[in-house]
């Protein structure tokens, strides 16, 4: 099942094409990490956007294989808010492809300087309906048995939520450490869920090189992020019935401010779905508020 | 005197809040030329956006080729890549590994001390262009 997905998914030319098209843009540095789900205690540069893509594909138990496609729009509104919209959209086979909804979220860091442990403040607006397969974040008793229902019964379910996250990161002697603390409300109904995420990486090489160049380790890192459910306010910190991921990740940055990003994601209990693959491409726009305000000027 | 202590502080540059500790620590790769090349590289790719190609500012971010910078101790310019100052715009740069951001200020004080040899900043900037990786052999 997973080298049907991997050859389903990462074998197609066309998964690779708009990809490389951003490849060849000159452009600006993408400075963000090369997690999927972790975030970290970074901020976006102040008056610049980042615009990714990234889908994650995956094939649950007794399930129909999925593609869950995310466009995000990040923009830095002050050294100390970062703000984000996301849009969600996913197609599924034998079944058929639908748009999911959006988030919006708000980074608030909280400290001016840096320190052994940065903390930053997550709150985000969700309004998916359940037929979202994104897996940005895991809580509660999510589980791949989510994912069964047809997309015509999802969409019918309406999932407005509010996520709170508390971010803790470092840097320390080229090392990312990052963890998350999750707590998410559905606005219509109880109960508060709960998961985490935790991330470390780091580049590939400390030094830069004189010259330019695209393939080389400076422009790599890679890393491990683990996360995943840990139950309701109820109920909490169950294993057994939550899911898990394992999940190596790599970013290799390129010298005209494109990033690409890839992870497989190994599930860890019976609740997760077996394998993940998840892939992205972000790219950003430096100075981007400026640019539009002398539009206007 | 309290108030004025706090505005004292929120007035003091980015330089000038790095501690004592901070500006103390020397540059390994003072003097290196291939640090200085890979710092240009370095500088184009994060810091350009911002204080102009060739460092002396574009109206957002002050100049990085000044009196300020280049008499500033290298610790004191380290504390800054790290910290930022979020207040002012300018990010944390304590993502990049410690040896990059070395390079890059080993850019910026070649930079300076180019920019204090000559009275003609606009040939000198010319000249300091040459030493981007662009041009090396």
């Amino acid at each position: 099942m997973t080298v049907n997905l991997i050859r389903k998914f990462v074998f197609r030319p066309g998964t690779y094409a708009w990809a490389l098209l951003l490849a060849a843009i000159p452009g600006v540095h993408a400075a963000d990490g090369p997690y999927f789900v972790t975030y970290g205690h970074d901020m976006e540069e102040p008056g610049s956007l980042e615009i990714s893509a990234s889908q994650v594909a995956g094939h649950p138990d007794g399930g129909h294989r999925f593609v869950n496609a995310l466009t995000e729009f990040e923009y830095g509104l002050k050294g100390w808010w970062t703000t984000e919209v996301y849009l969600h959209g996913q197609t599924t086979a034998h079944d058929s492809t639908v748009f999911t909804g959006y988030r919006w979220e708000n980074r608030f860091r909280l400290l001016p300087r840096e320190h052994w442990i940065n903390p930053v403040l997550y709150v985000e607006f969700e309004n998916v309906n359940g037929a979202d397969r994104s897996l940005l974040e895991v809580v509660g008793f999510d589980g791949q048995e989510d994912f069964l229902e047809s997309n015509a019964e999802g969409r019918g379910e309406k999932e407005r939520e509010l996520e709170a996250k508390l971010i803790l990161g470092s840097h320390f002697r080229g090392w990312n450490i990052s963890e998350n603390f999750i707590a998410e409300k559905n606005l219509a109904h109880a109960p508060f869920e709960f998961g985490y995420a935790v991330g470390v990486s780091r580049p590939l090489a400390s030094a830069a090189r004189p010259e330019r160049c695209r393939v080389c380790p400076e422009n790599f890192q890679a890393g491990i992020e683990l996360y995943g459910g840990l139950g309701t306010h109820e109920h909490f910190g169950s294993v057994a019935d939550t899911a898990h991921y394992l999940a190596p990740v790599v970013a290799w940055q390129l010298p005209n401010g494109a990033s690409l990003q890839i992870s497989p994601a190994f599930g860890l209990t019976g609740s997760s779905v077996p394998f993940l693959l998840r892939f992205g491409v972000s790219y950003e726009v430096a100075q981007f508020g400026r640019v539009v305000s002398r539009m206007f000027r | 005197m309290a108030q004025t202590a706090v505005l004292s502080r929120h007035s003091r540059s980015p330089l000038e809040r790095a501690g004592a500790v901070s500006r103390s620590e020397p540059n390994p790769y003072q003097g290196n030329r291939e640090a200085e090349r890979a710092g240009a590289k370095l500088f184009r790719r994060y810091c350009a956006a911002c204080h102009g190609e060739d460092a002396r500012g574009n109206g957002k971010a002050p100049p990085l080729v000044s009196p300020e910078v280049g008499g500033a101790m290298p610790g004191a310019l380290f504390w800054v890549l790290r910290n930022g100052s979020l207040a002012s715009g300018m990010p944390s740069f304590s993502r990049l590994p410690e040896a990059q951001r070395w390079q890059i200020i080993a850019w910026l004080q070649r930079l300076n001390a180019a920019g204090s040899a000559t009275a003609s900043p606009p040939e000198n900037a010319g000249a300091l262009r040459s030493w981007g990786p662009e041009h090396a052999p």
